[in-house]
C-alpha cells in the first residue's frame, strides 16, 4: 500500500520526458508580460491541443547561440528584442519565418515582418513616477535629470541603449536628431557627460519588473521602465504614472532558435499569437500596442488610449534605431560597462 | 625471475619467488589503489581539466576572420597597415565573400569584426546582401565596385582590423583583460582611459577579498577559541550553529540580507529606533552591504580550520607560561597565537581564494561600482556574448588563484594542500 504512492511517482518521472517531448517550450521576459502572454496565447493554445512551458529570460542571447551550437535546442519560440532578431538572423541563429502560415504581410506593421521574426507587440520605455509621492508631475528627461526640483534616486536600465539617447533628449536635443547626434564621436561625449551627471544618483535595475518595485517600495523617485509593467502596477492598485515625452517605442519578436525539434508546432503556436483575437487580447491584459493592425479595430477607446501606439503618447516619443545600434551598440555597451563599473 | 629460477635452483629460488611474490602483492595493490581512484581522475579530467584547457585555448583562439577571409588575409600579408590597401585585397575580399556558403558565415564575421570596429556589422551584412557585384572581375574592377557599393571600404580602419585578425591565435583578449591593446602596427599600448575597466576592476576584486578574509578572521578567531576551550557536548551544539547557516542555500541568506539591510529593514529600523541616525543610512546596493554579507556567508570557512588547529594546541602551554610569569595577554599572543597560525593560514586561504571568484552576493547585493570580476566573466558570457573576452578574463581570474595557492605553498611551507 506504501509501494503505492512511490511507484506512481516513478512512473510519472520516467513519463515526463514523453510528454516534454510533445510541450512547446516559448520563452518570454516573465512577469506582467507573461501573464498576458499565458491568457491570450498560451491557453487558447492550450485549448486547441498543444501543450506549452513557459520560461523565463531577461533577453540575454548567450543561452540560444549555445543551443544552436550544440545542436540541443530546448527553446522552440522565443521573444526577443529588435536589435537581437537582426543580430541572430545574421549569424543563422533562427529559422526562417514562414510567413505563408502566419498570415497576410499587409496586415502587419511594416517593422513586424522580419525574415526570421515576427513582431509581436509595441513597447516604450518611459519615465515613470509614483503620483502619490510627486505633487508636481515631471513631462520631460530635463525633468528626471534635476535632482534639485525633484530630490531622489532614478531608476535605470543598466544598458547603454535608451539611456544615451534619454541623455541627449534631457541635454536639449530634439527627439528627432537624437540618433544623428549620438552617431558622432562628439555626440557620444556629450551622452556620456550628461549621465555622469546623474550617475550618484541612479539606482540600475536588469529586469522589467524591478522599476515598479523601487517606486512603489520609496527608493527612487522616478525611474525608467515598461510601459506596459507601469500598466500592470496600476491595475493592482498602484498609483504610478507615465510621463511618455521621450519615451523609446520598439518591437519584440516572436522567432524560432535554429533546429528546434517542434518546428511545425511553434509555427502554429506564432500563427495564434500574431492573429488579431490573440493580439487585441493581449492588449487588453497589458498596454503593449499591436503589430496586427486588424486586432486594432476590435479594442475599444479606453485600451487603445494607454498603448504606445496611440497618437497623444506617439506624439513625442522616438522609434528605437536598431540599425544604429546593430553597428554601435558593442563600442557604447563596452564603453558603458566601463563607465559604469569606476 | 625465471632465469633466476633456472640457473640456481635452491636458494634463490625461495628468495626469488619471495621479492616475485612481494612484487606481484605490491602491484596487486597498486592496481587496487588505482582503480579505486580512477573513477575520480576520469572524473576530474572530463569535467575539470578539459573544461579548464578549452577555456584557456579560447581565451586566445581567433578563427572567425581566419576562417572567413583566408584570401584576404593572405593578400593583406605584406601591406603596412598605414597605406591604402593594395587592390589584390579587395579582390581577395569579393573572392572570399563569394565563397561563403550560408549567411551565418557573414554573420559571424561581422560579429568578429563589428566588436573591434564600430560600423562594420552593417558593412559586411550589406555587402554580403549585394552579392553578386560582377562576374570574373579585375582586381581594380573589384576596387571599384566595392567602392561603388560602400565607400566605407576605403577606410582603413576596416582593413587593420582584418589584417590584425587574419591569423588563427590572438593576445588580443587577454590584452584588453588587463587594460591593454595591440594598435594597428601591433605595439602594445594602454586603452584610453574612458574604456580602461578591468585593471581597476581586478584591483576591486582583491581589495574586497582581502577585506572579507580580515574580517573573517577578526570575528572567527575569538570564536573558535571559545568553542575549542568548551567542553566536547557544548562545542559540538554551538559548531551546529556555525554550521547551520552553511547549510543553508546562498541565495536564501542574500535575500534574508536583503530584507535586513533595505531602507525601511529591520537594521535601519532599530538605528533610527535607538537614535543613532535620523535618515536611514544606504546598507544596500552598495559596497558595504557586500562587504557584510560576504563575511557572514564565508565565516564557517575561517572557523572550522580555525578550530580544529586550536582544538590540537594543548592548553597546559598557556598556562605554563603564565606560572612562569608571563603577562596572560603577552602569554597569549607569544604562545598560543603563533601555534594556530597554519588554521589561520588555512583558514584565510580558503576564504580568500573563494571571494576572488564571487559572484552572486555582488551582484544581488552591490552597485555597479561593487562587482567583481566574475560578475565581467558572466556579462561577456551571456549578455555581450564574446565568449573570447570571457574566458580571458577567466584565465586571468584563474592566474590569480594560483600565483596565490603557489605563493603560499611557499611561504607557508603547508600544512594544508588542496591538491
Amino acid at each position: 500500500m506504501k509501494l503505492k504512492p512511490v511507484l506512481i511517482a516513478i512512473a510519472a518521472t520516467l513519463a515526463l520526458p514523453v510528454f516534454a517531448q510533445s510541450t512547446l517550450t516559448v520563452v518570454n521576459f516573465g512577469g506582467a508580460n507573461g501573464a498576458a502572454q499565458k491568457k491570450a496565447y498560451f491557453e487558447p493554445f492550450e485549448k486547441a491541443g498543444g501543450k506549452v512551458t513557459q520560461v523565463e529570460y531577461n533577453g540575454e542571447q548567450a543561452k540560444i547561440k549555445a543551443m544552436v551550437e550544440a545542436k540541443n535546442v530546448t527553446w522552440d519560440v522565443v521573444e526577443v528584442e529588435s536589435p537581437d532578431v537582426n543580430r541572430g538572423c545574421d549569424e543563422g541563429l533562427f529559422e526562417k519565418m514562414d510567413w505563408a502560415k502566419v498570415g497576410n504581410k499587409a496586415d502587419f506593421q511594416k517593422a513586424a515582418v522580419h525574415e526570421c521574426g515576427v513582431g509581436t507587440f509595441v513597447w516604450s520605455t518611459v519615465m515613470a513616477y509614483d503620483g502619490d509621492k510627486l505633487k508636481t508631475a515631471p513631462t520631460s528627461f530635463a525633468d528626471f535629470w534635476d535632482v534639485k526640483k525633484f530630490p531622489g534616486k532614478r531608476g535605470m536600465r543598466k544598458s547603454a541603449r535608451y539611456n544615451l539617447e534619454f541623455a541627449l533628449m534631457a541635454d536639449g536635443v530634439k527627439s528627432a536628431d537624437v540618433y544623428k547626434v549620438l552617431a558622432t564621436k562628439e555626440g557620444a561625449e556629450r551622452a556620456f557627460k550628461k549621465l555622469t551627471e546623474l550617475k550618484p544618483n541612479i539606482q540600475w535595475w536588469e529586469a522589467g519588473a524591478q522599476p515598479p518595485q523601487f517606486l512603489v517600495a520609496g527608493d527612487v523617485t522616478m525611474s525608467t521602465a515598461y510601459n506596459g509593467r507601469i500598466d500592470a502596477a496600476q491595475r493592482e492598485g498602484k498609483n504610478l504614472k507615465i510621463s511618455w515625452t521621450g519615451g523609446i517605442y520598439d518591437l519584440d519578436y516572436w522567432v524560432m532558435p535554429k533546429g528546434t525539434p517542434n518546428k511545425e508546432a511553434a509555427m502554429k503556436f506564432i500563427a495564434l499569437a500574431s492573429s488579431p483575437d490573440a493580439q487585441a487580447e493581449y492588449a487588453r491584459n497589458i498596454s503593449y500596442g499591436p503589430t496586427n493592425n486588424k486586432a486594432l479595430a476590435k479594442l475599444d477607446a479606453k485600451v487603445l488610449a494607454m498603448l504606445p501606439t496611440s497618437p497623444a503618447n506617439s506624439k513625442n516619443s522616438l522609434q528605437f534605431n536598431t540599425g544604429f545600434w546593430a553597428d554601435q551598440g558593442e563600442a557604447l555597451e563596452k564603453r558603458f560597462t566601463a563607465w559604469a563599473a569606476n | 625471475m625465471t632465469s633466476g629460477t633456472l640457473t640456481n635452483p635452491s636458494a634463490t629460488l625461495a628468495v626469488g619467488s619471495l621479492t616475485a611474490q612481494l612484487q606481484r602483492a605490491e602491484r596487486r595493490k597498486k592496481m587496487r589503489a588505482l582503480a579505486l581512484t580512477l573513477p575520480l581522475l576520469v572524473f576530474l579530467m572530463v569535467f575539470f581539466l578539459v573544461p579548464l584547457g578549452s577555456l584557456l585555448i579560447r581565451a586566445v583562439e581567433n578563427p572567425e576572420v581566419a576562417d572567413a577571409l583566408p584570401r584576404t588575409g593572405k593578400a593583406l600579408a605584406d601591406w603596412d597597415r598605414k597605406t591604402p590597401p593594395p587592390a589584390d585585397a579587395y579582390a581577395a575580399l569579393l573572392a572570399d565573400f563569394t565563397a561563403f556558403k550560408e549567411t551565418a558565415d557573414a554573420g559571424a564575421l561581422a560579429r568578429r569584426l563589428n566588436s573591434e570596429v564600430a560600423g562594420a556589422r552593417s558593412l559586411v551584412m550589406g555587402t554580403y546582401r549585394a552579392l553578386p557585384l560582377g562576374e570574373n572581375l579585375s582586381a581594380t574592377e573589384a576596387r571599384a565596385k566595392l567602392l561603388e557599393h560602400d565607400e566605407r571600404w576605403a577606410e582603413l580602419p576596416y582593413w587593420q582590423t582584418i589584417a590584425k585578425n587574419s591569423s588563427r591565435w590572438t593576445p588580443d583578449y587577454l590584452l584588453a583583460s588587463v587594460d591593454l591593446k595591440r594598435t594597428a602596427e601591433g605595439d602594445i599600448v594602454r586603452v584610453e582611459p574612458e574604456a580602461a575597466a578591468f585593471s581597476d576592476i581586478l584591483v576591486r576584486t582583491f581589495q574586497i577579498s582581502a577585506i572579507v578574509t580580515l574580517a573573517a578572521l577578526l570575528l572567527g578567531y575569538p570564536l573558535a577559541y571559545w568553542l575549542a576551550t568548551l567542553s566536547e557536548r557544548k562545542a559540538n551544539i554551538l559548531l551546529i550553529l556555525v554550521l547551520l547557516p552553511f547549510w543553508t542555500s546562498i541565495l536564501v541568506r542574500i535575500a534574508a540580507w536583503i530584507v535586513l539591510l533595505q531602507n525601511n529593514g529591520l537594521v535601519n529600523r532599530f538605528l533610527m529606533w535607538v537614535g543613532m541616525t535620523d535618515a536611514p543610512i544606504p546598507l544596500l546596493f552598495n559596497r558595504l552591504g557586500v562587504l557584510i554579507a560576504m563575511v557572514h556567508i564565508l565565516l564557517p570557512f575561517m572557523i572550522l580550520p580555525l578550530y580544529s588547529v586550536m582544538k590540537s594546541v594543548p592548553p597546559n602551554y598557556l598556562r605554563a607560561a603564565i606560572s612562569l610569569g608571563s603577562p596572560p595577554l603577552a602569554a597569549f599572543f607569544r604562545v598560543y597565537l603563533p601555534q594556530t597560525y597554519p588554521g589561520m593560514a588555512a583558514g584565510g586561504l580558503l576564504v580568500f581564494i573563494t571571494c576572488i571568484g564571487y559572484y552572486v552576493t555582488p551582484a544581488l547585493l552591490g552597485g555597479p561600482g561593487d562587482q567583481m570580476l566574475s560578475y565581467y566573466v558572466a556579462q561577456y558570457t551571456n549578455v555581450v556574448v564574446n565568449w573570447g573576452m570571457a574566458c580571458a578574463l577567466g584565465s586571468v581570474l584563474l592566474i590569480c588563484t594560483l600565483v596565490l595557492y603557489t605563493l603560499y605553498r611557499k611561504l607557508g611551507k603547508a600544512e594544508l594542500s588542496l591538491g
